[in-house]
């Protein structure tokens, strides 16, 4: 099977559904002539000209608004935002256009756009420029939140949400672009509202989603070194949840610890947290335990910037919390 | 333009503070090379003339300076200390915001610099907030709030724009145009390409500046100023520059011609008023030599405090979140 790189995924995707579907056009900052500010949308503008790869001035709510419009009456835009923190601009199209159009409507009007772009902290960026908003998109009904973490799911998952008729927010990550990982070559597309179970284990649960798969996947790794098998449950989807996968992996283990990159208050994981110790209470040995990112703005400095966020040590902790192990006994190695 | 009407020590303190901004970007840039410097760093190499000539036009106990995130130049002309500025852009403790800001949010209130904004257009409709304080307090100051070509488009600029005139806030709104954002030239994402138009749609007064040239900056932003403190009346000023550099510093600026960058290089503002102060016998080569040095060794030193400079401690991401 071709192995591909995460942004090379997503770029095959939007070629593949903009060949498949004359309607389906993609419009944003730097996305035409520049080819991306990230390099997704390298070529596409060579392939299926200006009509249908759109450079847009800098003006977020205007393009944001302008893609809602064009769904409702019929196209089926991909609007890219340069990164989510620049979305906060167009927030109000999203959540009172987007999100509430078909339903103030009587169901008159569909919304088929996507959403996407780069979300959460890359490196040194400070504040404005590294936030992870998937909670704020979560809480609004009336929109899809897909966040996939290898290139197999991102393809799947966005041939999905652009042939879904419902606006699809859709989490990348810039640190994610250059991830690797088998994509086969034939057509496919995966469900929304399917987790994948990525590593099976029956002592703990770690449930995650986007970009911290992989230090879910180191950790898993090294409690495995340990004797304890974790399995780990990629959500893949936020909305809708896939919450049967969700709770017959913590019936079967009965401990779970969830690892969330979004600040912690009224988050995804908080809210996931909640589902369980209401539909597992009987099979729950211990409370759930959250790992997101600190309560903070991101700071510029490196060294803080990375210990605000989930770590492999902070996921053993909790780990050590849910097997009521004495902190510290599961250790990296050289420690 | 004629030298001869203002003082020589004022004129040399503008090629000065040019001069420094360039070398000052400079080490940025080499420093970023060697990884002290990380994530984004614009550098404001091309556009001195903009933030030194404006800026002297202003008394900066009184007024007050905001720009977006090619804020280095601003800073600086407002007087924030080098070394605050470097060890900022290592992140350290003893940098302008301690580290927590980076190269993009530069703030140093003692000189009435309130940032340093990383969202394209955020820093208008907040440094009308702060026109709109010195109404309210009936004081004397005047805000000077800079932003790109791309910024320009934003729906706050004009909403700022028209409660700046119905308020009659005292600002002066300074459109950096150095015709390109990121990666687009400026002419393919707007609908006029006299953005000084755009004043006249809010009857603010507004118009064209060569912002290559320092003198020129000075006095037609110096009558803007004047007419803000004066009269209450905002105003607009575009300014033409260019930047020579890439938009940051992962960008080879593949968007633009090696022939355009070089005929804006020969309208090098340093270059260029450098060559009109020696006309005007006001500077010697020997004494710009003299200057250059100094600059090179006030960056030099920048550097050195700020490798020295301790981390901020892993504590401080929980501090200056709320008062
Ligand atoms: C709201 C918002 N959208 C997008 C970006 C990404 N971005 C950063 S700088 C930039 C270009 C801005 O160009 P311009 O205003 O001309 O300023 P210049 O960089 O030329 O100084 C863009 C698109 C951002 N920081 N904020
Ligand atoms: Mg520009």
């Amino acid at each position: 099977m071709p192995v591909i790189t995460y942004r090379e995924a997503i770029r095959q995707a939007i070629d593949e559904e903009m060949a498949r579907d004359e309607r389906v056009f993609l419009m944003g900052e730097e996305v035409a002539r520049y080819n991306g500010a990230y390099k997704v949308s390298q070529g596409l503008l060579d392939k299926y000209g200006p009509r249908r790869v759109i450079d847009t001035p800098i003006t977020e709510a205007g393009f944001t608004g302008i893609g809602i419009g064009a769904a409702m009456a019929g196209l089926r835009p991909i609007v890219e935002w340069m990164t989510f923190n620049f979305s906060l601009l167009a927030l109000d199209q999203v959540i009172n256009n987007a999100a509430k159009l078909r339903h103030m409507s009587g169901g008159q009007v569909n919304i088929p756009i996507v959403f996407r772009g780069p979300n959460g902290p890359a490196e040194y960026l400070s504040s404005q420029h590294s936030q992870a908003l998937q909670s704020l998109y979560a809480h609004i009904p009336g929109l899809l939140v897909v966040a996939p973490a290898t290139p197999y799911d991102a393809k799947g998952l966005l041939k999905t949400a652009i042939r879904n008729d419902n606006p699809v927010i859709f989490l990348e990550s810039e640190l994610m672009y250059s991830w690797q990982g088998e994509v086969p070559e034939g057509e496919y597309t995966i469900p929304l509202g399917m987790a994948d179970v990525k590593r099976q284990g029956r002592d703990v649960t770690l449930i995650t989603y986007s970009k911290p798969l992989k230090l879910v996947q180191e950790t898993a790794q090294l409690l495995a070194e340990m004797g304890v098998e974790a399995e780990i449950v990629d959500l893949r989807s936020i909305r809708p949840l896939d919450e049967v996968t969700i709770y017959s992996s913590v019936k079967k283990t009965n401990r779970c610890v969830i690892v969330d990159e979004t600040w912690p208050f009224a988050s995804v994981a908080s809210h996931i947290g909640w589902l369980i110790s209401r539909n597992c209470f009987d099979y729950l040995d211990a409370p759930v335990e959250i790992v997101t990112s600190e309560d903070v703005p991101m700071p510029y400095n490196h060294r803080l910037e990375l210990e605000v966020q989930p770590t492999v040590d902070k996921i053993l902790r909790a780990v050590e919390r849910v097997m009521y192990k004495q902190a510290g006994t599961f250790q990296r190695s050289g420690q | 333009m004629d030298l001869q009407n203002y003082d020589k020590g004022f004129l040399l303190k503008l090629l000065e503070q040019m001069l420094l901004i360039r070398r000052f970007e400079e080490k940025a840039g080499q420093m970023y090379g060697l990884r002290k410097i990380g994530g984004f760093c614009h550098l404001y190499i091309g556009q001195e003339a903009i933030a030194v000539g404006s800026i002297a036009a202003l008394d900066l106990k009184k007024d007050y300076v905001l720009t977006g995130y090619r804020d280095h130049g601003h800073a600086l002309a407002c007087g924030m200390s080098p070394k605050a500025a470097m060890a900022e852009l290592f992140g350290k403790a003893t940098g302008c915001s301690k580290g927590k800001g980076g190269s993009m949010h530069f703030f140093d209130t003692d000189h009435h610099m309130y940032g340093g904004n990383g969202i394209v257009g955020g820093q208008i409709p907040v440094a009308a907030g702060v026109a709109f304080k010195i109404k309210y307090n009936a004081e004397n100051g005047v805000v000077l709030c800079y932003f790109g070509d791309g910024a320009i488009h934003q729906g706050v600029f004009h909403e700022t724009l028209n409660m700046a005139r119905i308020w009659n806030l005292p600002i002066v709104f300074i459109c950096e145009n150095n015709q390109y954002g990121m990666g687009t030239d400026f002419r393919r994402v707007s609908s006029v390409l006299d953005f000084s138009v755009m004043g006249g749609s809010y009857e603010i007064p507004a118009k064209q500046v060569d912002g290559m040239k320092v003198l020129e900056v000075y006095t037609e932003t110096a009558e803007a100023v004047k007419l803000a403190r004066e009269e209450g009346t905002p105003s607009f000023l575009e300014m033409k520059t260019y930047r020579y550099r890439g938009h940051s510093m992962s960008d080879p600026a593949k968007y633009r011609t090696k022939e355009e960058l070089e005929e804006y290089k020969r309208m090098d503002p340093i270059l260029m008023y450098k060559q009109d102060l020696i006309a005007a016998g006001l500077l010697t080569e020997d004494e710009y030599k003299a200057m250059d040095k100094r600059c090179i060794a006030v960056c030099d030193e920048a550097v050195r405090f700020a490798e020295d400079s301790p981390e901020p401690p892993l504590e401080a991401m929980y501090e200056d979140i709320l008062a």
